[in-house]
């Protein structure tokens, strides 16, 4: 009997795994958020509720005011009522009650069953209109419409891309009981997208966001698989003898680079997405593993313990030889290079803790950015602002994200059972 | 020996009886020779049937040296200490001899430190059995050296004698 039990939200009957149960779960526990810290500057930005917004599932207004709270970068000014983008409004009464931006708007149902959120972003200095747009979806999305209102609004007054309709996936554990889930960044919407009574580890997003590649025990070893998440439909990425593990896509989306050890020691190799035509990347004498794309496909960053102890390397995405970069501590593990490409984080074991470090490239500057001691995983948001890891809190798992100059936090964690692996999904459509 | 004389005169008795029972003739056809009874085989009892009896299976004795799949490692390190010897080579004289045999050594890690960097450490300790069997004369297609890292740690505590007890290779038949 199988021990992998496969539901995908929309393909359940589809499915091409054997089921369990024909129960289609769209819903895993929620993690909940606890946010601390407050970003170097915060724009004050006056929201009033959503007209209508009390008709769609979700109230937007809620969301997007806590996406920008969350964010570290704005303080969110509460307005009483409701006011929508066709409404009048002082900006100039709103400036002198300190707010630099307004945003304002309104839910209506279209005639297809959607709900169409239209807002205004109004800018109280200039006494101009920064956006003035619409988001329609499903019902059932009602929440990515809120999330894009405010990667817009975070967009429109930092520059910065807003990450607030990404998602994340990470693995959960609870008794014999693994699961890999995807959810929104702020830990709603929860969709399981692989039950197991086998470990699973290492989950990484393909640049397209429609798959995730992963490690799973369930053949009592470690193997690497691709799995489509809209479709369900999963493909071996690699099984050779010996350990399969640490996919890593390329950004072109057709390569994943993964560590196997069928040559004796862990080395690294990459292969087509469809496991064809494998490729030895490295040649050490130690454990090479953990590759790592950077976003321009050039180099892999990679942890390797050819010197002795584990520091991280990086080599031409071609393999070849490699230069080292950490220097500083003896254990330093799981590098992540941001999109970027102006930051590394990475895992260092410094009196005996586990804690997430970053590196900047430019400066060589290293910040250490958790007070926790047993940090692993790190994954960078697509816009290089933020990065999620595991840790552990009064000894269960939960994820940790944090902003890459370290001022603000957020802990993510579920009602029961242990969150780990977790990995920061691309910006998509 | 007199039992099976009174048996024996008993089958006679009842057979003459059986012939004297038999359909009453209507008419006195031609005499037709009988053949003669076919002589009854006397029974040897003193041949012995050898019975051979199952094997055990040395794998499957819970006392046997064989039931020790374990191998303990020290902190960092991947040797393989010399009180685990005779328990290797136990394994290898019982896979030399049973060739369709196959083993998966999983290797383990305690908790400490990041996933795939002990997924990595797990494969050395495995490594290291394998390799230590391969010398005692195993063949390399009857082996394979996986890990499990510090997934599947035995003991659930945080403390070094669960930690002790979570980095072990496992010889799984």
């Amino acid at each position: 009997m199988n021990a992998v039990n496969h539901l995908s939200m929309k393909n359940c009957i589809n499915s091409l795994l054997f089921v369990l149960s024909m129960v289609c779960m769209s819903a895993g526990a929620q993690l909940h958020v606890e946010i601390s810290g407050v970003g170097e500057t915060q724009i004050p930005i006056a929201i009033a509720g959503f007209t209508n917004e009390e008709m769609a599932p979700q109230m937007v207004s809620k969301i997007i005011k806590d996406d920008l709270t969350r964010s570290g970068y704005f303080k969110v000014m509460n307005l009483l009522g409701s006011i929508s983008e066709t409404d009048t409004v002082d900006l100039s009464t709103l400036k002198s009650q300190g707010a630099d931006a307004m945003l304002v708007g309104s839910v209506q149902k279209t005639e297809d069953g959607r709900y169409d959120v239209r807002y205004k972003l109004y800018d109280t200095n200039k006494l101009t209109t920064l956006s003035f747009f619409n988001v329609t979806q499903s019902p059932q999305f009602v929440r990515v419409a809120a999330h894009k209102v405010a990667d817009d609004v975070f967009e429109k007054l930092t520059g910065i891309r807003g990450i607030f309709s990404t998602r994340i996936a990470y693995v959960t554990k609870s008794g014999p009981n693994y699961q890999l889930e995807v959810s929104d960044a702020d830990g709603d919407g929860v969709q399981i997208a692989i039950r197991s009574k086998e470990p699973i580890i290492s989950p990484a997003w393909s640049p397209d966001g429609t798959k995730v590649a992963y490690v799973s025990f369930e053949l009592k070893k470690p193997v690497v698989y691709a799995q489509n998440l809209v479709t369900g439909q999963r493909t071996l990425v690699a099984n050779y003898k010996g350990n399969n593990s640490a996919p890593a896509w390329s950004p072109d989306g057709k390569k994943i680079a993964v560590a196997l050890s069928k040559d004796g020691l862990t080395q690294i190799y990459s292969v087509n997405v469809d496991g064809t035509g494998l490729q030895r990347l490295t040649e050490s004498f130690g454990i090479d593993t953990e590759p790592q794309y950077s976003a321009d496909g050039q180099s892999i960053y990679f942890t390797s313990d050819r010197s002795g102890g584990p520091q991280i390397y990086r080599m031409s995405s071609a393999g070849g030889e490699a230069k080292r970069v950490t220097f500083t501590g003896s254990y330093n593990i799981t590098p992540r290079i941001s999109p970027d490409g102006q930051t590394l984080a990475y895992i260092s074991r410094r009196d005996n803790k586990f804690q997430l470090y970053v590196l900047d490239l430019g400066s060589n500057q290293e910040l250490r950015l958790t007070d926790t001691q047993d940090d692993d995983s790190p994954s960078f948001a697509p816009n290089s602002r933020y990065i999620v890891y595991a840790t552990e809190i009064a000894q269960r798992g939960s994820l940790g994200v944090v902003s890459v100059d370290g001022r603000t936090s957020q802990r993510l964690t579920t009602q029961a059972g242990d969150v780990r692996n977790p990995t920061w999904g691309p910006f998509m459509k | 020996m007199s039992s099976i004389s009174t048996k024996l005169a008993l089958v006679f008795a009842s057979a003459a009886l059986v012939s004297a029972c038999s359909t009453p003739k209507v008419e006195a056809p031609a005499p037709v020779a009988e053949p003669a009874p076919a002589p009854v085989k006397p029974v040897e009892t003193r041949v012995v049937a050898p019975v051979v009896a199952p094997e055990v299976d040395p794998l499957n004795d819970p006392n046997g040296v064989l039931a020790k799949r374990s191998v303990y490692f020290d902190f960092d390190k991947y040797a393989i200490k010399e009180e685990f010897n005779p328990l290797l080579a136990a394994h290898a004289k019982y896979l030399a001899s049973h060739t369709a045999r196959k083993i998966l050594v999983q290797g383990n890690t305690d908790e400490r430190g990041g996933r795939e960097y002990n997924l990595a450490l797990g494969q050395k300790r495995a490594a290291a059995v394998t390799g230590s069997l391969s010398a005692l004369g195993v063949a390399a297609g009857q082996m394979e050296a996986v890990s499990l890292g510090k997934e599947k740690p035995k003991a659930a505590g945080h403390d070094e004698a669960a930690w002790a007890e979570n980095r072990r290779a496992d010889i799984v038949y």
